[in-house]
């Protein structure tokens, strides 16, 4: 059993063939792969469909992990990489992507039964639904500085920008997710605050 | 940026953890004083909460069963710096190297260094025929030098097969 070791003692008994090693890699790893992705993708299927493929493809560049970051930070960027990936052969340019225009695609997909919801849903679904409706960008920041535990500078590797850019990306994705949340949740934003 | 926008980023850092003691102990002293400070921090700190106690979601039962499946079938990758030979890019870094030097030796040796006449350039380029080098001999010494490196290269390559042919036999 690999229970207990590190990433990295698990990493290097996978490359000397235990392959049923990676299991436990897998188990411990793959709520946060799966969060991440399908707060990107939004549908659960596309993201269990994504999320596998994130695995596999670190499985089969294992060689090339090279311990210079965490093994964690590095599974997140194969993550980041393969959803965006994903999201473009679906014709969704993320980039492109005007945040008002995902927050009506979002908003309209569910309006029907989001007023009956409202009354019961707790602060966790309220902030989770909230989440849904942001971009796939903003989406993935939050999940990884709240979820992932990543800091700037593993944040700012994954997506690939300089740690300035991501506090400031950081900082907007959250003033959207606010605004977001006082819109849609009024009534109990309003009991929060 | 507006006054709201900054006060909003600046209790971000805050909370954080990101500004500096400099930082810290003013926005301490303005949320202590400032009533708009004070409601903005409690509205932030209250959302920070939120999104730290956001429960993560759970894939399939069947998630790490189906990627064990599917991995049994696989090999890992060699690691990439493995399939790039570092005496080849040595190798060829080298002969580049090499030329250029060649070509840099011999134009500075084309250089007449006592000239004294301004009107004149320092090297004479009617002199320089260029023709001279790159004719049927150079380009086929040029030639032979990439063929022996392919050569070179190939043999590596069947070497490295052989040798996973006899670990598998």
């Amino acid at each position: 059993m690999s229970t207990g070791l590190g990433d990295n003692e698990i990493i290097s008994r996978v490359l000397k063939g235990e392959q049923n090693a990676y299991a436990e890699l897998v188990k411990r790893y793959q709520a946060y792969v799966f969060t991440l992705v399908l707060r990107m993708l939004k549908t659960r299927e596309d993201a269990e469909e994504v999320a596998q493929d994130v695995f596999i493809k670190a499985y089969r560049s294992l060689a090339d992990f090279r311990g210079e970051s965490k093994f964690s930070t590095w599974l997140y960027t194969i993550a980041n990489t393969t959803s965006i990936t994903f999201l473009r052969k679906k014709k969704l340019d993320v980039h492109s992507l005007d945040n008002e225009k995902v927050f009506e695609v979002a908003d309209s997909k569910d309006s029907g039964f989001r007023a009956n919801l409202v009354e019961q849903k707790s602060r966790v679904n309220m902030v989770n639904e909230a989440i849904a409706m942001l971009s796939p960008d903003d989406a993935a920041i939050i999940t990884l500085f709240y979820k992932a535990e990543q800091n700037l500078e593993e944040i700012a590797r994954i997506l690939r920008l300089e740690t300035n850019t991501v506090k400031v990306r950081l900082h907007r994705a959250r003033a959207r997710l606010k605004e977001k949340m006082e819109k849609n949740f009024s009534e109990e934003v309003k009991n929060i605050y | 940026m507006s006054q709201q926008q900054n006060i909003e980023q600046q209790l971000w850092s805050y909370i954080d953890g990101l500004s500096t003691n400099e930082e810290r102990s003013t926005i301490q002293k303005m949320i202590e004083t400032n009533l708009e400070w004070k409601n903005k921090y409690h509205e932030l700190i209250e959302m920070h909460q939120m999104l730290n106690v956001a429960e993560l979601e759970q894939p399939s039962m069947r998630f790490t069963k189906n990627i064990m499946e599917e991995i049994a079938k696989l090999h890992i990758a060699p690691a990439t710096k493995n399939y790039i030979n570092k005496k080849i890019i040595w190798g060829i870094t080298g002969f580049f190297i090499t030329l250029i030097s060649v070509f840099l030796i011999y134009g500075f040796a084309q250089v007449d260094w006592n000239f004294q006449d301004d009107s004149k350039p320092l090297v004479d380029l009617s002199t320089f025929n260029i023709g001279k080098f790159f004719n049927n001999n150079f380009v086929n010494g040029f030639m032979m030098v990439n063929v022996l490196l392919g050569l070179v290269l190939l043999d590596r390559v069947l070497a490295n097969k052989r040798k996973k042919f006899h670990k598998q036999v």
